[in-house]
């Protein structure tokens, strides 16, 4: 059986996001009747809407900053924090954009939202050393071929189909805002944090092939057919070079143990 | 041990100049909720400038005002960041912000029951054994009235603390506003605070609600103390005498350098209010 205190602060929760809400509560229903009711009301609704603004910052410039409140207002409502690092809040962002009706004339607005959010896991990831592209270079073809590239713990990776998504991005959050001329056509996106701070670039389909192969712990000779097979024509040692110098990688490993080479 | 100083609240848009600067007695304060990630340029940021300064971790999120325990996971998460930080101190609210899975970002109110106490001193004490320290515990803003309380808001918080050990936070702003919701006199409230639970002192800036003006004002932390806080703060440390003080600041931040200002004044009425300099 419920408390009263535990009545009370289901009740006071509840009305918390709904103003009609107190219910049958009469301790909150005196509460919710006074002009104080509102400063509780507000700092949850701003700490949740300044959370996701922090943590979608591509998304609020192509928006606006109302329209961007406006929404993080009704997905804030439909989805608290489910723990207290608000660094952490708004997984869900990117797919509630992709339903939400005011959003349907801005298709591409999910995939910026789903790039924001892999910049934030990117940003948080545990820290780990970086593979030296020498330690490969040293390596013959077949030497290379069973072993296994680690990858970084803040490497994140993501191919879109439909549209420019990593262009309008990349210019959205860092460049001043215009978007300007777009080739439209699908491409990927890599987001790496070699040193102190988050990178990235953008990344072909091959690419992003090799890195879903690498994750899904296959040798490089599986992650380089996997490569080809989505295209036969891939450079694939100057792929290869390309994810080493993002530092997409924190090791390789021998094929047949778990081990760290050297 | 805290530093007998004024300390500020650190703010990321600070990390480099907090890092580098040499004031004497110069401490820091965070939310440790900012800093539960796996790694990161955060959490390294703030590993250097805790080599050069104390830091204090006050936090606000233990929820340990709902009638529930205290979130496991979130407690092992603080128990972690303060082995890795060694903080002077680890402080908390009397509020609640979890309840059933979700976090609100506020601290909520309950009311002053026999009840609530029993809840709250039993939280604290398994939020203190997972931590292996004691707490200090912060007044919050209150903007409710509500209506005949078992205890009153000092009793409560001393009768928290004799219970379960832990030491009060007195957050002065925090005092002024909530006289101002509930028509309390605020130096009446602060008078009866007994000086030696008091672990360290919080001053902030409030502002008026946008819609019933002064008569409600708001906990913002947008803006410098305000000057009745300040004349609070002094007759405070008269008259228990110096504690660690912090400057918050989580909104509208400024530059470095005017909380740094801010932060010298706390700091030199603390050289004041120091036994050596009265006997001089």
């Amino acid at each position: 059986m419920a408390t009263r205190l535990s009545a009370y602060q289901d009740a006071f929760a509840r009305a918390l996001l709904a103003p009609d809400a107190a219910g049958d509560d009469p301790q909150v229903a005196a509460l919710t009747s006074q002009p104080g009711f509102a400063v509780y009301r507000n700092t949850v609704m701003k700490g949740c809407i300044d959370a996701l603004a922090a943590n979608y910052p591509a998304v609020a410039r192509l928006v606006g900053d109302e329209w961007f409140r406006a929404a993080a207002a009704v997905f804030a409502r439909e989805s608290l924090p489910s723990h207290p690092t608000l660094l952490d809040y708004g997984e869900g962002f990117a797919g509630f954009l992709s339903a939400f009706p005011r959003a349907l004339e801005l298709p591409y607005l999910a995939g910026v939202a789903r790039l924001d959010r892999l910049w934030s896991e990117a940003h948080v990831a545990a820290d780990a050393p970086l593979l030296d592209p020498a330690l490969l270079a040293a390596l013959a073809p077949r030497e290379m071929a069973p072993l296994r590239l680690r990858l970084h713990p803040a490497a994140r990776w993501q191919w879109f189909d439909e549209a420019p998504i990593y262009s309008i991005w990349s210019r959205s959050r860092d460049g001043d805002g215009t978007i300007g001329e777009l080739d439209w056509r699908g491409e990927g996106a890599l987001l790496t944090r070699p040193f102190a701070d988050v990178r990235h670039r953008p990344i072909g389909r091959a690419g992003v092939a090799f890195l879903d192969a690498c994750a899904d712990g296959e040798r490089i000779e599986g992650a380089a057919l996997a490569a080809l097979e989505i295209e036969p024509g891939a450079d694939l040692a100057a792929l290869v070079h390309q994810l080493l110098d993002a530092g997409a990688f924190s090791a390789v490993e021998s094929g047949a143990h778990e081990e760290s080479c050297p | 041990m805290m530093p007998i100083s004024a300390g500020l609240g650190l703010k990321p848009q600070h990390f480099a100049e907090a890092r580098d600067c040499a004031a004497a007695g110069l401490w820091f304060e965070v939310h440790p909720e900012n800093y539960m990630v796996d790694g990161g340029p955060r959490l390294a940021s703030l590993e250097a400038i805790r080599r050069e300064h104390p830091l204090s971790l006050h936090g606000v999120a233990l929820s340990l005002a709902a009638d529930a325990d205290p979130d496991p996971r979130h407690l092992d998460r603080l128990a972690a960041l303060v082995q890795r930080l060694e903080p002077a101190l680890v402080s908390e609210h009397l509020a609640w912000s979890t309840w059933q899975g979700a976090y609100r970002p506020d601290l909520l109110p309950v009311p002053r029951t026999a009840a609530a106490l029993a809840r709250i001193v039993a939280n604290i004490g398994r939020a203190q054994e997972r931590l292996r320290r004691p707490i200090a515990l912060e007044n919050p803003s209150h903007y409710l009235r509500f209506g005949q309380q078992e205890y009153g808001e000092v009793e409560f918080l001393v009768e928290i603390a004799r219970r379960s050990g832990c030491a009060l936070l007195l957050d002065v702003n925090n005092v002024f506003v909530s006289a101002n919701s509930l028509g309390d006199d605020a130096a009446r409230t602060i008078e009866a605070v007994p000086g030696e639970l008091v672990a360290e002192i919080h001053l902030a800036g409030h502002s008026a609600d946008p819609v019933h003006g002064e008569r409600l004002l708001v906990d913002s932390h947008d803006a410098p103390v305000a000057a009745a806080v300040w004349r609070l703060y002094e007759r405070l440390i008269g008259r228990i005498g110096p504690r660690p003080t912090l400057i918050e600041r989580d909104d509208n931040i400024p530059a470095f350098a005017d909380l740094m200002a801010e932060r010298q004044r706390a700091h030199d009425l603390l050289v004041a209010s120091m036994p050596l300099a009265k006997a001089a």
